[in-house]
């Protein structure tokens, strides 16, 4: 399995809401140990693309296909899976046969949220004990155990709950553990959902846009912990953003998408030079198309 | 100043003019039958003035009080206090709890001590036992359920019919009672839990009503309207309560009195209330525990992260409706007899509003909530001493639930998210400090 071989990918998929086509025939790749970028002026479709990998809506046609923990196979292997009507097998999934908190859980794709979505009456730390929910509910064998207090789900917890505060720490948030998660800065809560997701122990993590009201230093934090979730746990990272010094910063590869369809998509020095891509983001004549393009060196 | 103050009055004016409208038809008009059985109106202007100068009193002095300050951050000084403050109002009421059959044994001695103990006592603590269960549901899953009183239901006429047709004992009945409410919780469980907010209101309220349907209309098992009755034969580890030579007065040499079975009663439920108490404080710490919370806060969130919905709303179903079966089968023990009437809609909206006068998800706070409704509900029967001053005409009972009605709506005003407004954390690595309920959500189902 090499290093940088794709393990999601997505086929011809496309998304309507009665008349309006969110998303139209898009395919793209994710490779295992890239940072991705998903950009695209505002109502192009990126929520709904991320949506659609996560479960959270079925698309109206099209496949993705998910190798968690290694590569895509041959095409040939997944059209086999896609004609046995199944959802899984060998480690091989369609996420667009699975519901949401499945995919979660065994296709291991954890998400944010663009309007954050914390538990917002729960502390930092109740946070991402939830988001180990899975083990823990294993380890308190479905409550019996746990009401029981035996050893063995108390050791459980102890762990999920090291992980939590290894997490606060690499987030700066140890101190606020105790704090409702509602009650904390905005950039604050950015970065807990992130930590949050990250608890889940996906293989892909896919962030709805993360440093949207950042500040510049809080966006340069940001950026160092995308980094190190790659570097450090091997994490691929699926990300919209709208920032493009963000996007050019850090991604490895970038997919334009606008009105629905991609218009671009590759390295990002590539897509930076794409005239079409620099029309359709910003959406106004070829002479500010120019301007905007010194702007950003290209 | 002058326009504020204007405003304020133009305000009172509007009170007093709506309720004048509303009080013309309801009591200004009052048709009464004459000797020759024809109806004849019979004005009473002056009752509608008086509706309208009180409202209009009451809303212009409701101006002047203090506003109600915004609530503050909850300061660690005062948290330590107020959590001493909890813990010894804590020990004391469990200290009356477990005395109170004594206490009025003593007071009233064995004949007057039967009202105290079975209307303060045991049923009181079936209102506990309901609010807690359904506190699982709607205060810690967050799921409107207005229909509750059908798992209340299905407990009674479990224990009823179990008892009745199979001679069961009351340890047998007992669980098998709390079971088949579960059953049922999971059944209607299934189809409802698609739905959200109001919908699932509407839902759990249609499934109450049809269960008491049911039972009013499956007369060959249920007998109907006319309920079932003399089935419980509860005993005393197997001595019976009553005056033969080996019931229980007997065997302790004591003289043969019906508080004796009730005051068995009253430490059985409560020695079950306080098992399932502790039973939720656990489960509440239990990764169940938190799904259902995180339910509560945010279900999509909640799907996010791996949890499947379905099953932790069921759950927080099912573990809810044993509870009510528990409830109800000590229902039927107390009454040794059930009917389709005692299961209406308004059993569910007063558990409901024991739950949320509570405080939703804090156990101590529906306790006190159960205390507050139904032992304040019961005391105005007592309220004989106003004939004095409203004439011996006046039947204090017939505004009960006028008077009930009047004090929820003060108390909601005065505490808006009810008695415990905080929630505790189920986990933390420092100091346990409680959030403040503004930021914890209700909810939608
Ligand atoms: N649930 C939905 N129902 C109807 N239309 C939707 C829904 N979700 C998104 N859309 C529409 O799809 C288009 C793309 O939206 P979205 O994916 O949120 O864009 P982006 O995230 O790129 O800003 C918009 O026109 C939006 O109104
Ligand atoms: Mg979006």
């Amino acid at each position: 399995m090499s290093a940088r071989a794709p393990f999601l990918r997505i086929e011809k998929m496309s998304m309507r809401f009665g008349g309006l086509t969110a998303v139209d025939n898009v395919s793209f790749e994710v490779s295992r140990g890239d940072i991705a970028a998903l950009i695209g002026p505002n109502g192009a479709g990126k929520t709904t693309v991320f949506n659609c990998i996560t479960g959270f809506y079925k698309p109206t046609s099209g496949r993705i296909s998910m190798a968690p923990d290694g590569a895509l196979p041959d095409p040939a292997a997944i059209d086999a899976l896609t004609r046995s009507g199944r959802r899984h097998r060998d480690g091989l999934y369609l996420l667009e046969r699975m519901p949401d908190h499945e995919i979660a859980r065994a296709a291991r794709v954890a998400r944010t949220f663009q309007n954050i979505r914390l538990f917002a009456g729960m502390t930092a730390l109740e946070n991402l004990v939830v988001a180990q929910h899975q083990p823990l509910m294993r380890a308190s064998g479905w409550s019996l155990l746990g009401l029981a207090g035996a050893p063995s789900f108390r050791h459980a917890e102890r762990a999920a709950v090291a992980r939590a505060r290894d997490w606060l720490a690499r987030i700066d948030l140890l101190a606020r553990a105790d704090d409702p998660a509602g009650a904390l800065p905005y950039g604050d809560q950015r970065r807990l959902e992130i930590a949050r997701a990250m608890c889940l122990g996906p293989q892909l993590l896919c962030l709805d846009e993360p440093a949207a009201g950042l500040n510049p230093r809080e966006s340069a934090d940001l950026n160092r912990l995308l980094r190190a979730i790659r570097d450090e746990f091997g994490v691929s990272i699926l990300l919209i953003e709208h920032d493009m010094s963000v996007v050019m910063e850090i991604s490895d590869h970038v997919v334009v998408l606008d009105y629905g369809r991609k218009i671009a998509d590759g390295k990002p020095e590539h897509v930076r030079a794409d005239p079409s891509v620099i029309a359709a983001y910003l959406g106004v004549p070829d002479e500010e198309v120019a301007a905007a393009e010194r702007e950003i060196g290209a | 100043m002058a326009g504020a103050r204007a405003s304020v009055l133009v305000d009172a004016l509007r009170a007093a003019a709506i309720a004048g409208g509303l009080a013309f038809p309801i009591v200004a008009l009052r048709a009464e039958p004459d000797f020759s059985n024809k109806l004849v109106l019979e004005p009473r202007w002056s009752w509608m003035f008086a509706a309208m100068a009180l409202a209009f009193l009451v809303r212009l002095a409701s101006a002047f009080l203090p506003r109600r300050a915004a609530p503050a951050a909850a300061r660690p000084r005062d948290e330590a206090a107020a959590r001493r403050r909890g813990r010894a109002f804590a020990v004391f009421g469990l200290g009356v709890i477990f005395a109170w059959p004594f206490l009025v044994l003593v007071v009233a001695g064995p004949s007057g001590a039967l009202k105290w103990i079975d209307n303060y006592g045991v049923q009181i603590l079936i209102y506990v036992m309901l609010g807690w269960g359904l506190n699982i549901v709607v205060g810690l899953a967050g799921l409107l359920d207005l229909g509750y009183v059908a798992f209340y239901a299905v407990g009674a006429y479990a224990y009823a019919l179990l008892a009745t047709h199979y001679d069961l004992s009351f340890w047998l009945c007992l669980p098998i009672a709390g079971i088949l409410a579960a059953f049922w919780g999971v059944l209607l469980g299934f189809p409802v839990l698609r739905l959200r907010g109001d919908y699932l209101a509407i839902v759990t309220l249609a499934f109450g009503e049809i269960i008491r349907i049911v039972l009013v209309n499956f007369s060959t098992l249920t007998n109907g309207d006319a309920g079932i009755g003399n089935f419980a034969t509860i005993t005393f580890f197997g001595v019976p309560f009553n005056a033969s030579e080996g019931g229980f007065a007997a065997v302790f040499g004591l003289d043969h009195s019906p508080v004796y079975r009730l005051v068995f009663l009253y430490y059985l439920i409560l020695a079950l209330a306080l098992v399932t108490n502790l039973a939720t404080l656990r489960l509440r710490r239990l990764p169940i525990g938190r799904a259902w919370e995180a339910l509560r806060e945010d279900e999509i969130a909640c799907r996010s992260l791996g949890l499947d919905t379905t099953k932790v709303k069921l759950t927080a179903f099912a573990l809810g409706a044993m509870f009510g079966g528990f409830a109800g089968a000590f229902f039927a023990v107390r009454q040794d007899f059930v009917s389709p009437s005692s299961f209406n809609f308004i059993e569910s909206a007063t558990i409901l509003a024991i739950v949320v006068l509570g405080g939703r998800g804090s156990q101590i706070g529906v306790a006190a909530a159960a205390v507050a409704i139904i032992g304040g509900s019961e005391l105005l029967r007592e309220l004989d001493v106003l004939k004095r001053f409203l004439g011996s005409e006046f039947d204090p009972t017939q505004y009960r639930m006028l008077l009930v009605g009047l004090a929820m709506v003060l108390m909601m005003n005065w505490r808006p998210r009810g008695f415990v407004a905080t929630r505790a954390p189920t986990i933390a690595l420092g100091e346990r400090r409680a959030i403040g309920g503004d930021l914890v959500r209700e909810g939608r189902g």
